[in-house]
């Protein structure tokens, strides 16, 4: 019990570790943040642009999300942070990462944005041409907010599972939440801090998981 | 696009580092032939006490499963890897990764099978019961087989994000696919072995990622038909 104590809860240590895991944290949340917009931004634009019906644009899109989709968010991250230096495109440990999960969350989001807009009934489409309106204008005024119900409870779930990707930015030897827990730990020889960054990324996501548990009741019938 | 293709496709930069390659899929594949079936058993495992059990002892466990689902799986992993050993509990860099993967996707797997009891009326455990059934006869023979097939999308996404989240192990020194990459690259000074890994990731998963698909439309369309 005092080994626990001593190893996993140490007070000086977590007091000491508290600055650089803390900013951590914000590297952690800033990925985050920048991934869910990017993500979900592209995502929803691909299945738009899906739309339009363009065979050449479809075609690529779908060989886009395939892609995406089948490839882990390491071998994508490590692609662009150790693979792409050699055709000259270099990117900071933070925007590997920002770039790697957004391509991937790009690609699920856009799948499920569509097959959502696609689930939305027919007679929904017919009859806002009845009433008048446009094919752009059915889509963003009835379709669309259908659709996005759909999709919320399946998009809350991706887009939680992708985040906690950003821990992945170890491995590009980004200083977010982990890495700088790691650093303070190998400094330190003591695993308190692995703790505290527990913590913080729990502070972050256990929120997200419970919205994902709302949107389902409400969203799913 | 010449440079390109040396870049990033070039072949016979690649015939000598190989075998790497075909060990990093060696171990991939193990890997997940493990961590698979335990994950789902354990997930199984958690949504039949679930279901079992009373009032206080199912909020109590919603909220572990939760927390289960808000772990970062690399967490959980350094968790484990670096921090165990201090305590003299020292895990082999493979059982590690094991045990960290199972353990984060039991939080997801018990959820799916959470949800899909729930989604099987009562009254199907009523006319089991009626028609002479036990309690967990009736699960095995008439819930259960209802719920695998209600569940079969989730089930199946999930399954083929686990194979990719074997990914990790790469970060204990365990060379599955992508650390073999690594390597390879490293010796050769040419990134061809990561384009190669990025193929054999999408040659073994795209018949799987096309299946979870299909699945997915067909449950989504079932709900607006509802």
């Amino acid at each position: 019990m005092h080994q626990i104590i001593e190893n996993y809860f140490n007070a000086q240590i977590i007091r000491e570790a508290f600055p650089d895991v803390l900013q951590g944290f914000w590297v952690t949340v800033r990925a985050a943040l920048s991934i869910i917009i990017l993500g979900l931004g592209f995502g929803l634009g691909f299945a738009l642009l899906r739309c339009i019906n363009n065979r050449i644009l479809n075609a690529l899109i779908r060989f886009y999300i395939e892609i995406f989709r089948t490839m882990p968010q390491l071998v994508v991250l490590i692609f662009i942070y150790f693979g792409l230096p050699y055709a000259g495109i270099r990117l900071s440990a933070f925007f590997s990462t920002v770039v790697a999960l957004s391509a991937v969350l790009a690609a699920f989001s856009a799948e499920i944005f569509w097959t959502a807009i696609v689930a939305v009934p027919r007679g929904q489409w017919e009859a806002a041409f009845a009433l008048g309106f446009r094919r752009s204008q059915s889509l963003f005024f009835f379709i669309l907010p259908q659709a996005l119900r759909l999709a919320l409870p399946l998009v809350t779930n991706r887009m939680i599972a992708i985040t906690k990707g950003t821990a992945f930015g170890v491995a590009v030897s980004l200083q977010e939440t982990l890495g700088s827990a790691q650093s303070v730990m190998a400094i330190k020889a003591n695993p308190s801090p692995l703790i505290l960054a527990t913590f913080f990324y729990l502070l972050f996501f256990f929120p997200l998981v419970m919205f994902s548990r709302y949107t389902e009741r409400h969203f799913s019938r | 696009m010449h440079l390109f293709l040396t870049n990033f496709f070039n072949i016979s930069s690649l015939m000598p580092v190989q075998y790497l390659l075909w060990q990093g899929l060696r171990l991939t594949l193990l890997l997940s032939v493990v961590a698979l079936p335990l994950a789902i058993l354990c997930g199984l495992s958690v949504a039949l006490l679930y279901s079992f059990a009373g009032k206080r002892v199912r909020r109590f466990m919603l909220v572990l499963i939760d927390l289960m689902r808000a772990f970062p799986v690399l967490m959980m992993l350094i968790l484990i890897y670096y921090s165990l050993p201090f305590l003299g509990i020292t895990l082999g860099g493979f059982s590690a990764v094991v045990a960290a993967i199972v353990l984060n996707n039991t939080g997801y797997f018990s959820e799916i099978f959470r949800a899909g009891l729930e989604s099987i009326p009562v009254s199907q455990m009523e006319a089991a019961q009626a028609l002479g059934f036990h309690r967990t006869k009736a699960m095995f023979y008439i819930i259960l087989p209802q719920v695998l097939r209600r569940a079969a999308a989730p089930l199946a996404s999930n399954s083929l994000e686990l194979v990719k989240t074997t990914s990790i192990a790469g970060l204990v020194a365990i060379p599955e696919l992508i650390r073999s990459a690594e390597i390879a690259q490293e010796q050769i000074y040419n990134p061809t072995p990561l384009s190669a890994v990025g193929i054999i990731f999408f040659v073994l998963l795209w018949p799987f990622s096309h299946l979870v698909s299909r699945l997915e439309r067909g449950a989504l369309r079932g709900r607006v038909d509802l």
